[in-house]
């Protein structure tokens, strides 16, 4: 289904009734389900959406690094306004939540080719070229992969990868023996819940049914996230063999790369690497010369929707549905994709696996610290000089990378992006590992960095974070769709200085409430970012607030409320 | 064979049937969790609407996703939980927009029962007032989105004969809304439509011309609590300083119909006694025009419309000692606030120049410096000013009324029966 309406969505620029019409009888369904999926993803559109379609980046980043100067400038030069088409249909401008390029912000996708460190004579130049009839593909920029740091002993990711290495060690050591690795090195989820990662392959391969799957998450969503990116596009085979590592140890017979709809332009890298192993015998029937060793891998794109990232939704998602999570009823290594056992993990994990595979847990857990070896891949953007891929042992301290990376002015440092935590400059002594900062409870975190120095504004920061969760909620549980939406009003409310004490403390139980109560973790998470600042920028806050907080008038702001009125004024 | 397994619910040890979801099992032992979108039958279970959260093992989990194993230990009635469940509904209200005595549900409603049983008089966050469009076009349904809470009971429940889905979700994040697939609808046959309609906890659903069947007074939720321990529950313990000597009143409706008023006289033989304990001050009651002296409560009848609502709502926080909105317009909007999800100048085109008795070529939008100026939305009184207590109804009950006021100024003990917490 997400094959045709991609195809769809390309040829004509929407979905039209008639397509809907077709799909709904070519798939035995009724319209409104079809609608129901294509109004999900907000990268499918029922209106045209011009030859030229662009979507501009509209995280918290991108908005500290001009923005608001690109879309001015994109409206004027394209004379469509942000939403819709011009009349001509030649140009659509959309805005969406992180690409994945924080590293290079201002972007935005130009019919899915990214377009970085724009600026206004790049966005003129890159328009007029467009109306002479230049070709997308070739105008578009290819993302720097900016990796900034390694290890002093060498890297363990970025290192050239021999297709077939790991396989053929764990051959030798059997399923037993990867799990054995795995478990040795501590391996855990990358995606964010650090669930060991033997374990999850343990689980599946003690399932009856059959056939099992793998599933590769690559729907990184999270803003200020793009560790997935570079490794997609640097290291496509690691992440195939920790696919095919996972398949053997679980005895799967088929792999699935779930590429979130921002990284289109990354699927040519990871067919061509795919189809690179068909050939080599690799991928296919007796993989590598193992018998019995069946197993394929192929690439399903998403269409924009952060709640994919969540795995059951994610599940929903490939098997073209609305990617509404499932509930914790059975765990996908019970009944996953089409209700078979399936392992998901991240892009970072299977990478992982494969090089402790390759290089044996031993010499892997000789870095990072204990009760954390190893090493992990950290975003790093905003208000810093070198942003990009960092990857560091665990163990390193905030203040060590903030350094490194060449921060300016740092005061306010969002770890794990918007649902994560956010410390302040006092807490640089902390150090990044899966015992403290990164892997602590119910704080999902792919490992972005975000550094905001002293001159931005918090509350504006984590307005921009609630509007985010706001539109991203599946919405089917009440607490994060009405949540969401109730606590981006008090911000606001905050923003224009109109809140006194009490409301800050409503903010803070709502906040609480939506954590304990919602269905899966982007509403238990989605308002970590609030709480923890509103603890940590205590001060910072009441400067913000009406002092005086035991008045029985509300503040108001009349002008505002009658502004609508005056017009009739004669 | 059924396996058996030990688990206790409040420190009460319980029997029952291995991997037996946890709702079941509290029902059958009489203990009351609050749900929307539970349905026995429906598995896997939806879990959507949240309001069924314990603390399960330690940790917040809905009942409605649990199975019962050895060993589970489950609190349910803790004063915390109790008030993240009320919360839970009361983000339905706010979010939604919900005039139950415009319903066609009304007293047949999961919703506003659950708000009964949990004692919401008032929510606690701001409505958010979407606009949202009502459906008509479905050849016997309506589809009324402003009441939709999302459940997902109609998505999964309702099904062609042929198995082709009805109802689906369309958009998410706060745009999400139930949409209906006319083609499909047409095919249910009668039965299925009615069915639809009962299956839906709100009046979302309504199937035209049978929607009304069971008159008010033989609704489903009128009388009873099905709470054997609502009333215990309920009791609040309220002492406030007595106040000695004739106590003062004021009362005043902003954007309300006066209906609020008109219900404080229904207090009948009752006003005898009051005229005898309190003394009316600036109200419509005495016409007094100004505050002439401090009053120990303000009554507040409707929400606030204009600049001038806003004058008079500060005044009286300025002169009451304790001050309480009166009626569902004072402490939400109410009906006024159906207005808000348009924009001011579509309200005002339409009232003044486009309506039916508009006059022909009307042109004019009154305008003029003494006449008080209207705000972009009706605002709730408690946006306003502090507000200290709500009683809510539409109207609130004459003996509601009374009492509640009673207990405020003598402080004395304040508890309500659920046949007095029903408001329609």
């Amino acid at each position: 289904m997400m094959d045709r309406l991609w195809e769809l969505q390309l040829k004509n620029g929407c979905i039209s009734d008639h397509d809907i019409k077709q799909l709904a009888a070519d798939f035995g369904l009724a319209e409104i389900e079809v609608e129901g999926v294509v109004s999900f993803y907000h990268f499918f559109h029922r209106k045209p959406t011009g030859r030229y379609t662009i979507y501009l980046n509209n995280s918290i980043v991108a908005d500290h690094k001009g923005y608001n100067r690109i879309k001015e400038t994109l409206e004027r030069e394209t004379g469509a306004t942000f939403g819709s088409t011009d009349r001509t249909n030649t140009f659509g401008l959309f805005e969406t939540p992180c690409i994945g390029l924080s590293d290079q912000e201002p972007s935005a996708l130009i019919n899915f080719y990214p377009f970085t460190n724009l600026n206004a004579i790049k966005v003129k130049d890159t328009i007029a070229a467009l109306r002479r009839g230049a070709d997308v593909e070739s105008l578009a920029d290819l993302p720097a992969d900016n990796i900034r740091y390694a290890p002093p002993g060498g890297t363990v990711f970025f290192r050239p990868f021999t297709p077939g290495s790991a396989l053929t060690r764990a051959a030798k050591l059997g399923a037993d023996g990867v799990l054995e690795e795995l478990k040795k090195a501590e391996l855990s989820g990358r995606g964010g819940a650090y669930y060991p990662t033997w374990k999850k392959w343990n689980a599946a391969r003690s399932q009856p049914a059959t056939p099992r799957y793998v599933v590769c998450n690559a729907d990184e969503g999270e803003p200020g996230t793009f560790k997935d990116r570079v490794l997609i596009s640097t290291q496509p085979e690691s992440l195939i063999e920790g696919m095919m590592l996972c398949g053997y140890a679980v005895g799967a017979t088929e792999g699935i790369i779930y590429l979130r709809g921002e990284y289109r332009w990354l699927k040519p890298r990871l067919d061509d690497a795919i189809n690179r192993y068909r050939a080599a015998g690799l991928l296919g029937k007796i993989c590598g010369n193992i018998q019995g060793f069946d197993f394929d891998i192929r690439v399903q794109m998403g269409a924009g929707s952060y709640v994919c990232g969540e795995e059951t939704a994610l599940l929903e998602s490939l098997e073209g549905k609305r990617g509404e999570p499932r509930t914790k009823w059975f765990f996908p290594v019970e009944k996953g994709y089409l209700q078979q056992p399936t392992v998901i993990n991240n892009v970072e994990t299977f990478c992982a696996a494969a090089r402790i595979v390759e290089t044996g847990a031993d010499a892997y857990t000789q870095l990072g610290i204990p009760g954390s070896p190893g090493v992990k891949l950290l975003s790093v953007s905003g208000d810093c000089r070198l942003p990009g891929i960092y990857e560091i042992e665990w163990g390193m301290t905030v203040a060590e990378l903030l350094e490194l990376c060449e921060a300016d002015d740092p005061y306010y440092i969002q770890v794990s992006g918007p649902s994560g935590e956010c410390i302040s400059i006092k807490d640089k002594y902390r150090r990044i590992s899966m015992l403290d900062l990164l892997a602590r409870k119910d704080i999902r975190s792919g490992g972005s960095i975000m550094v905001f120095s002293r001159q931005r504004d918090l509350v504006k920061v984590l307005l921009n974070f609630a509007e985010f969760f706001k539109s991203e909620s599946c919405g089917i549980c009440t607490p994060c769709r009405a949540g969401n939406f109730i606590i981006q009003r008090k911000l606001e409310r905050l923003n224009n200085g109109l809140a006194n004490q009490q409301d800050l403390d409503e903010l803070k139980q709502w906040g609480l409430i939506m954590k304990n109560t919602s269905r899966c973790g982007l509403g238990k998470t989605a308002t970590n970012s609030l709480i923890f600042a509103m603890d940590k920028f205590a001060d910072y806050f009441h400067t913000r607030i009406d002092k005086d907080a035991h008045s029985l008038n509300l503040k108001f702001d009349l002008e505002a409320a009658t502004e609508a009125y005056e017009k009739y004024k004669p | 064979m059924k396996q058996l397994v030990n688990i206790i619910i409040d420190g009460k040890s319980i029997q029952a049937e291995k991997g037996k979801n946890l709702m079941l099992v509290a029902k059958e032992n009489g203990i009351f969790i609050p749900s929307l979108c539970y349905y026995p039958h429906i598995e896997p279970p939806l879990g959507t609407c949240r309001t069924c959260t314990c603390k399960i093992n330690g940790r917040y989990q809905p009942a409605c996703t649990e199975k019962v194993d050895e060993g589970l230990t489950v609190e349910v009635n803790t004063p915390e939980l109790n008030d993240t469940r009320k919360a839970l509904v009361e983000m339905m209200f706010a979010e939604g927009n919900h005039i139950c005595p415009a319903c066609e549900k009304s007293g047949n409603c999961d919703l506003q029962h659950m708000g009964y049983e949990l004692g919401v008089s008032s929510t606690r966050f701001p409505h958010l007032f979407k606009d949202r469009v009502v459906d008509f076009k479905p050849s016997r349904m309506v589809m009324e989105h402003n009441r939709c809470i999302k459940c997902m009971r109609c998505v999964v429940e309702v099904k062609t004969n042929d198995g082709r889905q009805v109802f689906e979700y369309q958009n998410r994040g706060n745009e999400t809304y139930v949409g209906i697939d006319y083609e499909q609808e047409a095919r249910l046959s009668e039965e299925q439509a009615v069915n639809a309609m009962h299956i839906c906890p709100t009046g979302a659903i309504i199937v035209r011309g049978v929607s009304m069947s069971a008159p008010f007074g033989e609704r489903r939720y009128d009388m009873e609590s099905v709470q054997h321990d609502y009333n215990k529950k309920r009791q609040q313990h309220r002492k406030r300083e007595a106040v000695m000597g004739k106590k003062i009143v004021a009362t005043v409706s902003l954007a309300g119909c006066f209906g609020c008023h008109m219900s404080l006289l229904d207090v009948d033989t009752e006003l005898l006694d009051l005229v005898e304990l309190v003394s009316f001050d600036k109200s419509p009651l005495t016409d007094f025009k100004t505050f002439t002296s401090r009053c120990h409560i303000g009554l507040v009848e409707g929400g606030v419309c204009n600049s001038e609502n806003v004058e008079t709502l500060r005044k009286f926080r300025e002169h009451c000692d304790i001050l309480v909105s009166l009626g569902e317009c004072s402490i939400w909007g109410g009906l006024p606030s159906m207005r808000n999800s348009i924009p001011l100048s579509e309200c005002l085109e339409e009232a003044y120049l486009n309506s039916a008795t508009s006059e022909a070529g009307a042109s004019i939008i009154p305008y003029h410096e003494d006449l008080p100026k209207i705000l972009d939305r009706v605002y709730a009184c408690n946006e306003i000013v502090k507000i200290d207590y709500h009683i809510p109804g539409c109207p609130p009950d004459a003996n509601h009324i009374w009492k509640a006021v009673k207990n405020l100024l003598w402080g004395e003990e304040y508890s309500i029966l659920y046949s007095e917490f029903k408001y329609d």
